[in-house]
């Protein structure tokens, strides 16, 4: 039905060839009776950021907490610096943001980032850490007087105090403005630039492209596609296009690349991994298209198409 | 796969003892405070105490005698009991289901924060306060109650309490390892109130009725109620096995509390 994602002859990522600094091996974990995670593989090279992308429930927060020794696997191994995640020297070179729902409200921002900073060897200074988390001037803030945005970013400013090798950040721009993400996204690169390698989770595609040098795809637990941002948007049938027809459904939807047609008031909205021959196959078979549009895909979309490509789910697509 | 796995050299891989001691300090340092910042916490905790302690030991009973001694005196030991438990298990059950049922105590957990100091830290704070409500109650007896304390025997007493203040920050940590945020406050208060009363920590044990006076025994308050007492020269039984109920009640809810824990990493991680 429609084309096949080439994840397999993807370049390789221009970091790949660096040391791994946390590896899930064929790892899975229940929760009771949820799968949360099946047969996971997941490399992450020093130096690079990898990008975790998916719905909401598909594992990501699971992987992370694994490779933080949070938790443990009920299968494979997990691997960090080539040893256990729990072992302190691992915890001293590691920083990580979780999703938190409340954290100690009567302490103040300085007084936060005071304390774990002397869990580390060398953190940063206070004014470095608080920079690069924009939190410039709040420092005598507490914690509860902080809005949404500001509390993330405090969060994030507790995973980097430490001036760790690797950061895991679980959804970091949950909940910024489109502003904050910027600046985050900016210090995540700086980061980068000095030589940190980063893991992080995120369902909006849009910042795994902006960060990643490396996009794993995950849902319902599984690995469903992994690469470059380039391969990923081109795998994901990132398009969807709108136009009025006088095709019926049927024939809209035995066009190549079509993956699915949807009819939304007086026109149609087809989903397609490869826009460009489904609008030229449309305008061919229909002179009388009108008010055609073709816009990105969201998520949901690119989902749409990686969850259909992989109907049959093993991993042969993957990488390595 | 061509990378290989490799342990990278790491520059500091033990951390120096003054460092870590250093963590400690701060640790509790900043639990303290951030209890203290909390009225919810700080002034219910001390002021429950104090206003029983004022009704009933110094304005209603005022001159009488219980177990030979002063009421003023003996209700010092008994509302001392009874502070230095709720500073316990508020501190303990309330705090660490909060922390830990809100992904804070991950936040801990994932960085290199020694893990005992987190403990350490919760012990230190409700230590503190259990002093200070003992103080507390002392100062205004002997102000207002015609309370005589020599040193030492005031000593002994703040010694007591705030020592067997522990156990009950070990049932606060079991609470605080199986509870949600949310139930987290009542059923501290549920297991607190009813326990505080049968124990003798309100209305002494003499005039309970004979069937409260047979369970009392079973329950950790009222070893260390009697401990207490027995300094002001009210106590009940051989004080080496109050210690023992005391040490037993706290080991086993350190049990509980470790299943707990567990229980988390393997459901919810």
């Amino acid at each position: 039905m429609i084309a096949e994602i080439d994840i397999a002859q993807s370049r390789p990522s221009k970091r790949r060839s660096g040391t791994v600094v946390a590896r899930l091996t064929n790892v899975s974990k229940n929760y009771g009776e949820v799968r949360a995670l099946r047969s996971v593989d997941l490399d992450v090279h020093a130096g690079e950021v990898v990008a975790v992308l998916g719905p909401n429930g598909a594992g990501k927060t699971t992987a992370v907490k694994l490779l933080l020794g949070l938790a443990a696997a009920n299968w494979g191994r997990v691997s960090v610096f080539g040893g256990d995640p729990r072992n302190p020297e691992n915890r001293m070179r590691t920083g990580a943001m979780l999703q938190v729902g409340r954290v100690p409200e009567t302490l103040r921002v300085r007084e936060h980032i005071d304390l774990f900073s002397s869990y580390y060897p060398s953190p940063l200074p206070l004014a470095d850490a608080l920079r690069a988390a924009g939190l410039q001037g709040l420092d005598k803030r507490p914690f509860g007087e902080l809005s949404a945005g500001q509390k993330q970013r405090l969060l994030f400013a507790l995973a980097i105090c430490g001036n760790p090798d690797l950061l895991f950040l679980d959804e970091p721009t949950v909940g910024l403005d489109v502003e904050a993400r910027r600046v985050l996204w900016d210090e995540i690169r700086r980061l980068v630039g000095r030589g940190k390698t980063v893991l992080l989770t995120t369902h909006y595609l849009q910042e795994a492209d902006a960060l990643a040098d490396r996009i794993v795809v995950i849902n319902q637990g599984a690995i469903i596609a992994e690469g470059t941002p380039s391969d990923i948007k081109a795998g994901t049938a990132g398009r969807q296009i709108r136009c009025g027809s006088s095709l019926p459904i049927a024939a809209i939807c035995s066009i190549p690349g079509v993956l699915e047609v949807r009819s939304d008031r007086d026109a149609f909205v087809i989903s397609a991994c490869d826009a460009e021959r489904v609008v030229r196959e449309l305008l061919t078979r229909d002179p009388y298209v009108s008010g055609l549009e073709v816009t990105s895909a969201g998520l949901e979309e690119a989902f749409l198409a990686l969850t259909q490509n992989n109907a049959q789910p093993e991993a042969s697509r993957r990488i390595s | 796969m061509s990378a290989v796995v490799t342990t990278l050299p790491s520059a500091a891989i033990q951390r120096p003892l003054r460092q870590t001691l250093a963590i400690y300090a701060k640790e509790a340092k900043y639990d303290f405070l951030g209890r203290l910042r909390l009225p919810v916490y700080s002034i219910s905790t001390v002021m429950f105490p104090v206003m029983f302690y004022i009704l009933f030991g110094l304005l209603l009973n005022r001159g009488h005698e219980v177990g030979g001694v002063n009421v003023a005196a003996y209700m010092i030991a008994t509302y001392g009991t009874f502070g230095v438990m709720g500073a316990s298990l508020f501190g303990f059950g309330v705090g660490v289901a909060m922390e830990r049922g809100l992904g804070w105590l991950q936040v801990k957990r994932a960085s290199p924060m020694p893990p005992f100091a987190y403990f350490a830290a919760k012990v230190v704070t409700c230590m503190a306060f259990s002093a200070i409500i003992v103080l507390l109650l002392m100062t205004l007896g002997m102000l207002f109650g015609g309370v005589h304390f020599g040193a030492a025997e005031a000593l002994k007493l703040l010694a007591t309490l705030v020592v067997g203040s522990v156990c009950f920050c070990a049932m606060g940590l079991a609470i605080g390892s199986f509870a949600g945020p949310n139930s987290a406050p009542a059923i501290v208060n549920l297991l607190y109130l009813p326990m505080s009363f049968a124990s003798g920590l309100w209305i002494p044990i003499e005039m309970l009725p004979r069937f409260l006076q047979r369970v009392a025994p079973l329950l950790p308050p009222f070893h260390l109620g009697q401990l207490a007492l027995g300094v002001v020269g009210a106590g009940r039984g051989a004080n080496g096995q109050h210690w023992e109920a005391l040490i037993g009640f706290a080991l086993l809810c350190l049990g509980i509390a470790r299943v707990g824990f567990q229980r988390d990493e393997r459901t919810s991680g």
